[in-house]
């Protein structure tokens, strides 16, 4: 019973974690339609500037997240702004090959200067070991995560639905020309939508570098993960991947836990039942555009 | 005057559909090539390989408009069967068990070509990904038969026909893989000019007007996929013959990407780009690896960002620019290449 939850809180810290590395693709997938397969390596780099932070020049690992998160988004709105924005009306097929080649390019050039193997980020104190509550085990480290997590999915939702830049970018994604014509400068509001993703996936990184591991192959590794949350979760609202990442969670460690040969199997099963029982998503809009 | 125009049709289909003498000089040059680097055996026929596999994604991405970047399924499943037949001595020459593995693939491609042709470019990506995925994890889990990351142990072919057995040096391998890859042009030459090959491209530019015209969409697209499935599965088995090695790896997403890498180079949409693109690619890889052994995937990366960046049909348009000045000179022809790639945006 006590292995029950604590699986299946490691699952649900585990989902949160993946949501907030994936929810950046969703709004760049799902809402503007451009297939980016390079969205993992904006989560590496996250993850590589709080380990060197950490690791060599001795921040605070709490002071270190925030700047995997600028460092990303910084990365991500250059790109944008140099090479990403001239590829968003062109064919599916380019973009995959383009981000493909990104994928490719910070795999080469991470292992060149961080050396291929595995990092490790030193934890502070606070965070290491469990405590028990009712006899079941609560990992520090992923307490921490669904508490961060937690917060950033409220806020992301309030963001969204209360504010002014959340229905401005709602309207921009819905009809692009009619936004426009209404006065709102809709390249602005994808670019900087993109590296807030960007950021929000480098801090997803700089998290997840203790549970999924920080190695140069972490895009490729990890890319069909995010696209499983934003295919299934759908894009209509952030629930829908939020939801899907949570189930994705909690699934891959009850999988990995009880049936440990059979894990990524019974994944890929259900995302290909799922996409065509729901092309556009479990919770996704039924119409489409 | 309707039978004038069907006429007419037919007469440009035809015209089309005939052998061009740049043609018979590709294979001649092919072949040439061959005999001429004896000790070069082993990379040409990968290239061989490499060039069946793309004419395989070539067939649905080219002409019918799926993208896949999960045709490694299909490659792998063809390996790991003509692996397992030889390996239990099922059947022992080699061109039989080249049909059977290829066969084998086509009953999964015709199985998953339902999933495929739902949804759209997006939903077919991760399907194609996932059934990829899917066939390695099933690779992983039955190790006891596949042989898990170690590979299949103890793959002997026997020789071709009883007759050609295969050498050190892949000069059997190389010939073998020739024949293969030259009949299967053939007969994939045969589909894209015949009145199916058409209605796929018909189905490619506007799927919508395709099924307005009264072609049956989705029997084309299933069947289209049903051939590349046995195209590719031809060319994993190809692999375990000519290498005698069936790994993990022939389900690889790397295996899927570079394809997809390599038809781009060649150009998709006509049956030489997969061919030339296999060899431009193969031979691009071993400068680079040549140059940074551990940092290839570097410079492999930035072509591909350089090719969508500039655009495909204009390094296409640069690529034949001296080809095209020098036959120009010679037969004072205008354009005497040129890439029919239509490609709707």
């Amino acid at each position: 019973m006590t292995s029950i939850l604590t699986n299946l809180f490691d699952g649900v810290a585990y989902g949160m974690l993946l949501f907030v590395l994936a929810c950046g693709l969703a709004v760049t997938l799902g809402l503007m339609n451009f297939v980016n397969l390079a969205h993992g390596a904006f989560a590496m780099a996250g993850g590589y500037v709080c380990a060197v932070l950490v690791n060599r020049i001795g921040w605070p690992f709490f002071a270190a997240l925030p700047m995997a998160f600028v460092a990303s988004a910084l990365i991500g709105a250059l790109l944008e702004r140099t090479l990403y924005q001239h590829l968003y009306a062109r064919s599916h097929l380019d973009q995959v090959l383009f981000s493909i080649g990104l994928v490719f390019m910070t795999v080469a050039s991470v292992d060149y200067i961080m050396g291929s193997s595995r990092i490790f980020i030193k934890l502070p104190e606070v965070l290491q070991g469990q405590f028990d509550i009712f006899g079941v085990g609560i990992g520090r480290y992923r307490l921490m995560i669904i508490v961060i997590c937690g917060l950033l999915t409220v806020g992301l939702q309030l963001v969204l639905s209360k504010t002014r830049f959340g229905s401005r970018l709602r309207a921009a994604v819905d009809d692009p020309r009619a936004a426009s014509g209404l006065g709102i400068n809709v390249p602005q509001v994808f670019a900087f939508t993109f590296a807030f993703g960007c950021g929000l996936a480098g801090l997803g990184g700089a998290l997840s570098a203790e549970i999924l591991g920080l190695d140069p192959y972490f895009p490729l590794k990890f890319m069909i993960y995010f696209l499983i949350v934003v295919t299934v979760g759908g894009s209509s609202s952030i629930t829908g991947p939020f939801l899907a990442s949570l189930l994705l969670g909690i699934g891959d460690v009850a999988g990995k836990y009880y049936v440990p040969k059979l894990g990524p199997f019974v994944i890929y099963t259900i995302m290909i039942v799922i996409l065509i029982w729901r092309p556009n998503g479990l919770f996704g809009r039924t119409a489409t555009r | 005057m309707t039978t004038n125009a069907q006429t007419e049709v037919g007469f440009h289909a035809r015209q089309h559909g005939r052998w061009h003498w740049s043609e018979f000089a590709f294979w001649i040059v092919v072949l040439a090539v061959g005999l001429a680097f004896p000790s070069r055996y082993l990379i040409m026929t990968e290239i061989l390989r490499l060039a069946l596999f793309a004419l395989s994604l070539d067939l649905i991405l080219g002409y019918a408009g799926i993208v896949s970047l999960g045709h490694a399924a299909f490659f792998g499943v063809g390996a790991y069967c003509a692996g397992l037949l030889s390996v239990h001595g099922i059947i022992n020459e080699p061109v039989l068990a080249l049909i059977v593995a290829g066969l084998a693939a086509t009953v999964l491609g015709f199985a998953t070509s339902f999933l495929v042709i739902r949804g759209v470019d997006l939903t077919r990506l991760m399907v194609t990904l996932g059934i990829a995925l899917l066939m390695e994890a099933l690779a992983e889990r039955f190790s006891n038969i596949t042989g898990g990351t170690d590979g299949l142990q103890g793959i002997d072919i026997q020789p071709i026909f009883g007759v050609f057995a295969f050498d050190m040096f892949g000069k059997t391998g190389f010939f073998y893989s020739l024949a293969v890859l030259f009949v299967l042009f053939l007969l994939a030459r045969v589909i894209v000019h015949s009145p199916f090959g058409l209605s796929l491209r018909a189905i490619k530019n506007n799927p919508l007007r395709a099924a307005a015209v009264g072609i049956p969409v989705n029997k084309r697209l299933i069947a289209i996929y049903t051939v590349a499935a046995f195209y590719a599965g031809v060319a994993g088995a190809l692999f375990t013959q000519t290498t005698a090695l069936a790994s993990l790896d022939v389900f690889s997403f790397e295996r899927s990407a570079d394809l997809v890498l390599l038809l781009v180079i060649g150009g998709s949409g006509y049956l030489y780009g997969g061919l030339i693109g296999a060899a431009v690619f193969r031979m691009l890889q071993e400068l680079f690896q040549w140059i940074t052994p551990q940092y290839w995937m570097f410079w492999i990366g930035l072509v591909l960002v350089v090719i969508v960046l500039v655009g495909r049909h204009r390094i296409h348009a640069y690529a034949l620019w001296l080809p095209n000045l020098i036959l120009r000179q010679i037969a004072g022809r205008k354009a005497a290449v040129a890439l029919t790639d239509n490609e709707a945006p």
